[in-house]
């Protein structure tokens, strides 16, 4: 037994002898139950985290402050960065898809590690439903606890991202809950894939724990460990990935302890407290020292193409999901995120829970307003949200399916990100300026089986199983700022350490399947001023293999889900091609061409010879791949920035030149002329042909553009006749019933009494 | 005071000409500068060739300036469109983009919204100088949203300790 799990076990007697005698596990002698309203009320009253409005250990001893922060900082970094080689899935390995969170015994965040910061409060609110369910009297809360949850409708964000969340004692008190998040490969469930848009109810989702205590002692229960061995298709990952959660979790409660024998408990509690406080006037300050006071509009959408591709009657339809984002910065440096109108919960796995969106939130404001500060939940408390219930954003029925949410919250928060960006603007500091991003979709995700010769070429303990699950979409485009242009295909949301892993990587695991190509997806980056980072294409084919099915999530496909910004286009949208029974084989035998990408569209099957299956939208449910079959995927660009008429030739003959944009685009945007030397990768501008062509570009915008009122006499009149797609009708019809307010705004804009929709 | 070095940083930073290796060690990390909105917007009001006090810009185009009328967004090119409590969007010339063939203009065959989900791009143009000041991507049929409603004087008065410009 090592020196921690005899502290672990002294901490037990001690706990056990206190309950026994009608004890409680909190802080001095009160029960978690009532910390935690204590804290609410207590910071509802003040205005300040539990009241505290001296930073008396900040002021009197800061260095001894900053010095607990950063031993605990580290600690979770450190956590993070030696468990995740517990693990043996890529997408935890490789790209470093887990996070390590500490919270108070209340359950409020006080640091994070570094990876997937999306869960700094989802962490929270588990732990805060746990407190409200009297775990402490019921189930127990005790030293060497293990608990378990992916429930979203708790706390979570989506349902494949797996918490283990271990309690830390001392002296017989409940002094801080550690949190290690994973994101599983696969769960179970109805299709294969980490994000699965097939789903339609929590039935199909896989396993789901539900705040459960899963072990004492140190140790899992056995009936727990044989549960995840049978329910997943991945179930050494999932059993590596549970094991990486919880040394983490027993590496953070060590150094928690290192740090109360250092300093005395005393001084650990009472930098825990500030350091929420610290966090919650850090948001406050960096909201006047940044941004502009005010209200700002945006709305974002996404299409659901299922009519065609939907498995269940109930999602054989169109959608289009509205997401507008309305956001108040106030003279006291609090923020409040209202999305009134948003499209109702539905059928599909797009729902997203209230504590999705907060760590959409909190993963967004991180890297735009917050990236030096003390991250952690006391920015939660200067920040009002409404997700209104029963919405895509706060669904309030737990039966539905919460697999894929990201369909929600990413389209969503580009919204905030153009809210927030104009107030940056509007202050001076433009560089700051981020137009949004092309949200993380397209990878293709399945699996299948090996055939019998491959499977014995490969280690016993994988067996002949083989998940489908990369990263590719971890690199996306990033929009342009208002001094540059975006990142190219470098960049994901939810993590900024965006990495889509070696190819190499991939195939080792992936075994079914072989790359073809990864290259750049010209014309994929928003126009502008500062164009947005562009996307990319791969190709893959599968090898090998017998029972593979693969599908594939586009967002954005049919429609766009926000523009670019002051002039700025959005990045384009995606779409899917795919190739059966190909000639392949016969290819690489005879040294002749194959796929390696569609630019432009429709010369994929230029290169192969098949049943090919090309569809403007970008989604397709799980399909049949037999060996040699090929797909092709693509990653997004990101918006733009600025009339595009304004951006120097010269970088624009750059664009053609490392082929972000073709010639044919650049001239018709752009207005810039010349010929492309393709081989040599040459652009010649023709100077006075593109003075010309950005001449008839200018004389066009006048004469194909019309004043306002006749721009809304026509629009107002389709809107009474009902004169739009079923899709966007149905948006408007939902809307209007999950939201008078919503209703009586758009009528009273088109100054109608009631639309035709 | 901001120093000469801090105006012609800013002034690099506005006309985009600030190189990756000075915004990445100089303009991004914290901590920010505090002079930086009024460097900006003096450097802004240098730039136009009307006296209108700017209050704020709201894009490359677009300000917020005090004027005889009252506080109204006005173009650099000198039209005027409205006071600041109303849409500019609502005084302005716009394309709608909603047909394939209107979208393929700006993106290849498939990388467009569908052809029948009538999905829209409405270019928003200055009617003096047909500046491209935004665009905005709505499904057909969508309400032209205030993007930004400023409340000027909390700015001023509160997070800046003095009066707007136009109020001096």
């Amino acid at each position: 037994m090592s020196i921690e799990n005899d502290k672990v076990g002294e901490e037990k007697l001690a706990v056990t002898e206190k309950l026994t005698n009608g004890g409680e596990i909190g802080w001095d002698g009160q029960s978690l139950q009532s910390m935690l309203a204590e804290t609410e009320r207590l910071t509802e009253e003040t205005g300040h985290y539990r009241g505290l409005e001296d930073l008396e250990l900040k002021e009197e001893n800061r260095f001894e402050y900053e010095r607990l922060y950063s031993r605990l900082r580290g600690a979770l970094v450190s956590a993070r960065e030696t468990a995740l080689h517990v693990s043996a899935s890529p997408i935890v390995r490789e790209i470093g898809e887990l996070c390590f969170q500490i919270y108070t015994p209340e359950g409020d965040s006080i640091a994070v590690s570094t990876g997937i910061i999306v869960h700094v409060h989802t962490g929270s609110l588990a732990i805060k439903w746990m407190i409200e369910e009297d775990y402490e009297h019921d189930r127990g809360i005790e030293p060497g606890d293990v608990f378990c949850n992916n429930d979203n409708d708790l706390g979570n964000v989506h349902t494949t991202d797996v918490h283990t969340i271990v309690p830390i004692f001392h002296d017989g008190e409940l002094v801080a809950w550690a949190d290690g998040v994973t994101h599983e490969a696969d769960i179970g469930g109805a299709s294969q894939g980490h994000t699965s848009i097939v789903h339609t109810s929590r039935f199909e989702d896989g396993i789901y724990a539900t705040c459960e205590k899963i072990g004492e002692g140190d140790e899992l229960y056995q009936d727990w460990k044989t549960r995840g061995e049978r329910s997943t298709r991945t179930p050494m990952y999932w059993d590596l990935d549970e094991k990486c959660r919880l040394a983490g979790c027993h590496m953070i409660r060590e150094a928690v302890h290192d740090i109360i024998d250092d300093v005395g408990a005393e001084t650990f509690k009472q930098f825990t407290r500030e350091a929420v406080e610290e966090g919650r006037r850090t948001m406050e300050s960096r909201v006047q020292e940044r941004l502009f006071p005010g209200t700002y509009r945006n709305s974002s959408f996404v299409g659901l193409p299922l009519a065609e591709e939907g498995w269940k009657p109930e999602q054989q339809k169109d959608s289009l999901h509205h997401l507008p984002v309305e956001m108040d910065i106030n003279a006291d440096g609090t923020m409040s995120l209202d999305m009134e109108g948003t499209s109702s919960q539905g059928a599909h796995s797009f729902n997203a829970a209230e504590g999705s969106m907060t760590g959409g939130l909190w993963v967004s404001l991180t890297q735009c307003l917050l990236h030096d500060g003390k991250v952690n939940d006391g920015s939660h408390y200067a920040l009002e949200t409404n997700f209104p219930e029963g919405s895509l954003t706060n669904p309030d029925d737990p039966q539905l399916s919460f697999h894929a949410p990201w369909g929600t919250i990413m389209p969503a928060f580009q919204s905030v990100w153009q809210n927030v960006s104009q107030a940056f603007f509007s202050r001076g500091f433009r560089e700051e300026v981020v137009t949004g991003y092309s949200e993380t979709t397209d990878t293709v995700q399945g699996g299948g089986t090996l055939m019998e010769s491959m499977a014995q070429m490969i280690p016993d303990e994988v067996g002949d199983y083989f998940p489908v699950s990369p990263f590719d979409l971890s690199c996306q485009g990033l929009g342009a700022s208002a001094v540059r242009d975006g990142l190219d295909h470098g960049y994901a949301m939810w993590n900024p350490e965006a990495d889509m892993g070696d190819v190499e990587e991939w195939e080792m695991v992936q075994w079914g399947t072989q790359y073809l190509s990864r290259q750049m997806k010209t014309d994929s980056a928003g126009h502008g001023k500062y164009r947005g980072g562009s996307g990319w294409e791969g190709v893959m084919t599968v090898m090998g293999t017998e029972d593979c099915t693969l599908y594939k999530a586009s967002i954005p496909d049919v429609a766009f889900s926000t523009a670019g910004m002051a002039g700025g286009y959005p990045g384009s949208t995606k779409y899917a091609v795919r190739a059966h029974d190909t000639d392949l084989a016969d290819r690489a035998r005879e040294g002749e061409p194959y796929p390696t990408g569609d630019t432009p569209p429709g010369t994929f099957e230029e290169q192969i010879d098949g049943d090919i299956e090309r569809t403007h939208r970008g989604n397709y449910f799980p399909k049949e791949f037999d060996n040699h079959d090929v797909m092709h995927f693509q990653m997004g660009g990101g918006p733009g920035w600025g009339d595009p008429l304004e951006r120097p030739l010269e970088k624009v003959v750059a664009d053609v030149e490392e082929e972000i944009y073709s010639p044919e685009t650049v001239e018709k945007v752009y207005g810039v002329v010349g010929e492309f030397d393709e081989k040599n990768r040459v652009f010649e501008m023709d100077r006075a042909a593109t003075e010309d062509a950005r001449e008839k570009i200018r004389e066009r915008r006048a004469e194909e553009s019309v004043p306002f009122e006749e721009f809304f006499e026509a629009e107002r009149e389709r809107v009474q006749d009902g004169d739009v797609s079923d899709p966007v009708a149905e948006m408007y019809v939902d809307a209007f019933d999950i939201s008078e307010e919503f209703e009586a705004e758009f009528d009273e804009f088109w100054d109608i009494d009631r639309s035709g929709f | 005071m901001a120093t000469e070095t801090d105006r012609q940083q800013v002034e690099k930073l506005i006309d985009g000409e600030l190189g990756w290796e000075e915004l990445r060690n100089d303009v991004l990390p914290d901590p920010k500068d505090d002079q930086r909105f009024e460097v900006t917007r003096r450097l802004l009001q240098e730039d136009v060739e009307w006296d209108d006090p700017i209050l704020l810009p709201l894009n490359d185009h677009l300000y917020v300036v005090g004027s005889e009328q009252g506080r109204i967004v006005k173009c650099d090119c000198g039209h005027e469109f409205c006071g600041v409590e109303k849409n500019w969007k609502e005084h302005a010339r716009v394309r709608v983009r909603e047909d394939e063939d209107d979208h393929r203009e700006i993106y290849p065959e498939y990388q467009t919204p569908h052809p029948d989900w009538t999905f829209q791009l409405r270019e928003w143009f200055c009617p003096g100088c047909f500046a491209q000041l935004d665009v905005d991507a709505v499904p057909a049929g969508y309400p032209v949203l205030q993007n930004f409603e400023p409340d000027i004087d909390t700015f001023y008065e509160e997070w800046l300790g003095e009066k707007a410009p136009d109020k001096r």
